[in-house]
């Protein structure tokens, strides 16, 4: 298969900004990578995004010119990012267009996310009487985790600890303040063994990317680098995920699992191969659960690593060197693009404070989203 | 206390009352066995659709838990407000068969939880009707005292 190159970057800062929409920082978004790319909009050939609460992509076309090219929503969560993505890549390979575009923007109500029951195929009672909690899923799978494998809760405090530690080194996170040990292990317990600083909070952004075949990449001014594998898998009869009234006696490995397995055997490379990690941290325990579920570790290893220092910037398996979501904050769609931006940065050499030591050469990106979705990409540099 | 026997249920197609007390109700998969809860259309290990109302049992083992620690937003329908919130405790029971049920807990207690320890289902009313009768739910209750 024809390899697919990721030419122009672009990122709209997370946080909060009041007085622009969630659209308005997509096509600024937008910009910024078609800037990076030397690529005018009018060249785009097809278009891929999506938001959760911030309104339809195609209406950044109305910002950024009516040219008329397909322009896909894409709705699939906390892997809308991923998985515009991967549409994106599978559209320039089938020659459908020479430069494709993949948005993703969100800008959410404060506080956590209320879904509604008849949306997931779920009935009234299930969020009536309080159990449709996303947090709670969340806090459940890391008790079960950290009893199944002998973690203490300890690990979940040096998760937290060091993405807000890499969020004070990048200049466009939104939570740029270090934190203690002791002031995330006595927050306040949102659902225990989760607290409130091991969470990450919904948050407004938009990130975009510019790719074309990567024969073609040399045409253009950005520094290419090449999509080994871009994948995304839904869940199985029998994982753990979000939203699941019951569980089945017998359990299945999670979709990050086979999301992960497919990504390596695209790419030919190995877990070990891998420079530099952005996994999935909706919470502290989702990202100790991803580092396993991802082949970075044994199950059960995390902790010792964590103690160790092998998961930070200089160590050997640098994770969300940006502060992930953590740092960030989850603006739904804008979330796995963010990941991939800051991979790209990190092989382009151009992470600055961040800058993971030693020339990075393989890059990986993991999100994970509701119903049970994962989105994997590999990315090696130009 | 309110009666029992003839509670105003959020979800009263779960329960079954039989002489001993409350008890779950799924389903079962007549080709491959799979059970659900809360009963499904359609099996998704088998993609069979044949399947039959099934008693789950009213004990089991505490399998994992959290504590709701924040007043959730709608569709959340306690009548609760920010200033008289109180956490309740959400776990997954294993059942005798094996799965494993999503309930509220009757205690919100870190210290009187753990991982195995037996519960017993109950019913627990958390909100009151316009008219002022109390709306239950399922929930899980340990079984024996929790002190460790
Ligand atoms: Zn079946």
């Amino acid at each position: 298969m024809d390899d697919v190159a990721i030419i122009g970057i672009g990122l709209h800062p997370f946080g909060r900004t009041d007085g622009l929409s969630g659209q308005a920082q997509g096509a600024y978004a937008v910009r910024e990578a078609l800037a990076d790319a030397g690529v005018p909009w009018e060249a785009v050939g097809v278009a891929y995004g999506g938001s959760q609460d911030a309104g339809n992509a195609d209406a950044l076309a109305n910002l950024l010119g009516l040219t008329g090219i397909p322009f896909v929503n894409v709705a699939n969560g906390c892997a809308t990012g991923g998985s515009a993505l991967a549409s994106v890549i599978a559209a320039i390979r089938s020659g459908m267009a020479e430069i494709g575009v993949a948005v993703g923007f969100d800008k959410h109500p404060r506080g956590a996310f209320n879904p509604r029951p008849a949306d997931w195929g779920l009935e009234d009672w299930y969020g009536q009487t309080g159990l449709m909690l996303t947090t709670q899923f969340f806090a459940l799978k890391t008790r079960r985790y950290l009893h199944e494998h002998g973690i203490s809760e300890d690990a979940l405090v040096r998760v937290a600890q060091r993405a807000y530690r890499n969020g004070a080194r990048n200049p466009q996170a939104w939570r740029r303040r270090e934190l203690s040990f002791d002031e995330i292990a006595q927050s306040m317990p949102v659902n225990l063994p989760l607290r409130k600083y091991m969470f990450c909070n919904p948050a407004e952004g938009g990130a975009a990317l510019v790719l074309c075949s990567a024969r073609a990449a040399r045409r253009y001014a950005g520094k290419a680098v090449l999509v080994k594998a871009a994948v995304v898998r839904t869940r199985h009869h029998g994982s753990f995920e979000v939203f699941s009234p019951s569980l089945a006696a017998h359990q299945a490995p999670a979709p990050t699992v086979t999301a992960s397995h497919a990504a390596f055997e695209q790419a030919g490379v190995g877990p070990g191969d891998i420079d530099v990690i952005q996994l999935q941290d909706t919470d502290s325990g989702s990202e100790l659960i991803h580092m396993a579920e991802n082949g970075f570790c044994a199950h059960g290893e995390q902790e010792r690593l964590l103690r160790e220092g092998a998961t930070e910037i200089g160590g050997r398996l640098p994770i969300n060197t940006d502060g992930g979501c953590l740092a960030n904050g989850e603006p739904v769609g804008a979330s796995g693009l963010r990941q991939v931006v800051e991979i790209c940065r990190q092989l382009r050499q151009e992470a600055g404070a961040r800058q993971v030591p030693g020339r990075p050469r393989l890059g990986y990106t993991h999100v994970y989203g509701a119903p049970g979705v994962s989105a994997v990409t590999i990315l090696q540099a130009g | 206390m309110h009666s029992l026997e003839h509670p105003k249920l959020a979800c009263g197609h779960l329960v079954q009352f039989r002489s001993d007390g409350p008890s779950l109700l799924g389903s079962r998969c007549r080709r491959c066995d799979e059970l659900y809860f809360p009963a499904a259309r359609s099996c998704t290990r088998c993609s069979g659709n044949d399947l039959e109302a099934w008693p789950l049992g009213s004990e089991g083992l505490l399998w994992s838990w959290t504590i709701q620690g924040y007043l959730p937003k709608a569709p959340y329908d306690s009548g609760e407000t920010d200033a008289d919130f109180t956490p309740y405790g959400v776990g997954y029971v294993e059942m005798p068969s094996g799965i494993k049920v999503e309930s509220r807990l009757t205690v919100a207690d870190p210290a009187a939880l753990r991982i195995g320890m037996r519960m017993a289902l109950t019913l627990e009313p958390y909100r009151v009707a316009p008219d002022g009768e109390p709306i239950f739910t399922y929930a899980f209750a340990p079984a024996l005292p929790a002190a460790a």
